[in-house]
């Protein structure tokens, strides 16, 4: 089983959520696949005994073979490769590592090389299985990243995804094949606004989801009545408290901190895998 | 015309708030809501929306089911697997390469643009704003992040407006990017804890990478003192500019609970350090 935890709204609390159900499920595996700005690993302290490259191939041109035809410009729709004057540029960063230029050209004369656009680290944190990937900095492309993460998946055990906030490329890319989707919210209009976003993008690609409240207190009712009229299941709250943040701030994750928050989460973990195993 | 981009790196940390009571604080400036994915600026300034166009971008593959052959070659070639074995095209995977068109000999592949999102003009009380919305689960977003940043700037051009004040997305891919290129400084957001100082630090870099001056600016800072020395000691070492700290204030959320800016609805403690911040970074951006 496949749990994503994810959500319109950057820093909602997503990573203490996905980090918190881990720890309180014992023998899982976390992904995080937030690989522009990795953090579980920050709460988590797994000891990485892996690190391998994410690649992506790139065209590269044999000069002696080009005739400068243009007919991989032509083809390329992401304008990463160009005949211009005398020569064919190649602009890697926009490169999606597609192969149409190679298979375009006439004369054979482009190959491919694999370009590392970041790592993917895994190990174990305990029980917890755990794998991330890392986007070097400057590169624009995510997806190739979460793809390697992915490709780690251990089919047999539960597994949690910390997914990046947003409702582009990157969440569509972690959160499909996902059995659930958690999404974690704040109760406030822009933490409403961005739910409304993020299940819209559940609904198109057909994924299950449910929310949890974070930092719940004032101002609920809008967000539960929105899960109503949407028909999505409130899996549980989280109270706002001030110890939370301040466990946060300090390294330790907010269940160490405070054990009621244990039982929440044990309670939101239950519900999740009713409502997941029911969609089934 | 100088612009003032504002990114966090990690998300919530606060942006929105800090670039909602910079417009008031401005008075007169141009505004771009460069989070299109999220964008939330709207709910704090409500534009009235004067202009609106969709925005297509990136292409979807489509087969010409009359035309296959059924060869299989596309399914090959494809390597997002984003074509089914009854060879249909799955629009979430289809990356709109065209490989699959460069390789078919029936011609039974088109390539079609994809309507991917809506921008808006719109005027606030502060000024001009541009904004767009991705439509759910669409890519392409640094290119409608692209053309936000376009018809903001031009906006300012026309009207002889000195400032533009551009609200970004959180992370450090395509879409932040596209925020962050040319512009004159970066305000980074960021807040005491391990997420926040690592995300900071990949912010950091990203301006270096394409070199826009960058400044730092740590929210909620009374959560942990010791990591806001760290992020002091971190900006020394990096060259990037520490701005004043805001500290933790209920104030904020009721701000934003009542979709005002924090400095119209409050002269609290956060409120008197976000003009403290505006007037750091005024003066950083006429330097730069």
């Amino acid at each position: 089983m496949v749990v994503a935890v994810a959500s319109g709204k950057g820093g909602t609390g997503k990573t203490t959520v996905a980090v918190g159900l881990a720890i309180v499920a014992g023998r899982v595996q976390l992904l995080d696949c937030d690989v522009e700005e990795p953090n579980a690993h920050l709460f988590l302290h797994p000891r990485l005994a892996e690190c391998n490259p994410v690649t992506i191939l790139v065209p590269e041109v044999d000069t002696e073979r080009c005739t400068l035809c243009g007919r991989c410009s032509e083809v390329c729709q992401f304008h990463a490769i160009a005949a211009m004057g005398k020569q064919v540029l190649v602009f890697p960063e926009l490169c999606h590592g597609c192969g149409a230029c190679a298979i375009a050209c006439p004369e054979d004369a482009i190959g491919e090389v694999p370009r590392e656009v970041g790592v993917v680290e895994s190990g174990k944190a305990g029980k917890i299985g755990f794998v991330h990937g890392c986007l070097n900095v400057g590169e624009p492309m995510a997806t190739p990243v979460i793809r390697a993460v992915k490709a780690r998946l251990d089919s047999r055990r539960l597994t949690i995804l910390d997914v990046a906030p947003g409702t582009a490329c990157p969440v569509v890319e972690a959160v499909k094949g996902s059995d659930f989707c958690l999404l974690v919210t704040e109760p406030t209009p822009f933490g409403l606004s961005d739910l409304r976003l993020a299940v819209e993008v559940m609904e198109k690609m057909g994924v299950l989801c449910g929310v949890v409240i974070n930092r719940s207190g004032e101002g609920d009712e809008a967000t539960e009545s929105f899960c109503a009229s949407e028909n999505v299941s409130l899996l549980g709250r989280i109270p706002f408290d001030r110890r939370i943040a301040e466990a946060y701030a300090h390294g330790q994750h907010p269940v160490y901190a405070l054990p009621e928050l244990g039982r929440r989460l044990e309670e939101i973990l239950d519900h999740t895998l009713d409502c997941a195993q029911g969609g089934r | 015309m100088r612009e003032l981009v504002v990114i966090s790196g990690k998300g919530g940390t606060g942006k929105t708030t800090i670039l909602a009571s910079f417009a008031a604080l401005a008075g007169r400036s141009v505004l771009a809501d460069c989070d299109v994915d999220a964008p939330d600026l709207y709910l704090l300034l409500h534009p009235e929306i004067s202009y609106q166009e969709e925005f297509r971008g990136g292409q979807l593959a489509v087969i010409n089911q009359e035309r296959c052959l059924r060869c299989g070659r596309c399914r090959e070639v494809c390597r997002f697997e984003a074509i089914t074995p009854e060879f249909c095209v799955e629009p979430l995977d289809c990356e709109g390469c065209g490989a699959c068109r460069v390789v078919c000999a029936a011609d039974a592949v088109s390539l079609h643009e994809r309507l991917a999102g809506d921008w808006f003009r719109g005027q606030t009380k502060y000024g001009p704003m541009v904004y767009a919305r991705l439509r759910p689960a669409e890519e392409n977003s640094g290119r409608l992040v692209a053309l936000v940043r376009k018809e903001a700037r031009a906006q300012a051009e026309r009207d002889g407006t000195e400032l533009l004040l551009t609200d970004g997305p959180p992370g450090i891919g395509c879409p932040v990017i596209a925020t962050l290129g040319n512009a004159h400084l970066a305000l980074i957001v960021t807040e005491p804890t391990p997420s926040g100082i690592h995300d900071l630090e990949r912010a950091v870099g990203l301006c270096r990478h394409f070199r826009v001056p960058a400044a730092v600016c740590v929210n909620k800072s009374d959560l942990n003192l010791d990591s806001v020395d760290e992020i002091r000691a971190f900006c020394e070492r990096s060259q990037a500019t520490m701005t004043a700290s805001i500290p933790f204030d209920e104030s904020v959320t009721k701000a934003i609970q009542q979709g005002v800016p924090l400095v119209e609805f409050s002269h609290g403690p956060a409120s008197q350090a976000v003009s403290a911040v505006w007037h750091q970074v005024m003066a950083k951006l006429a330097s730069e």
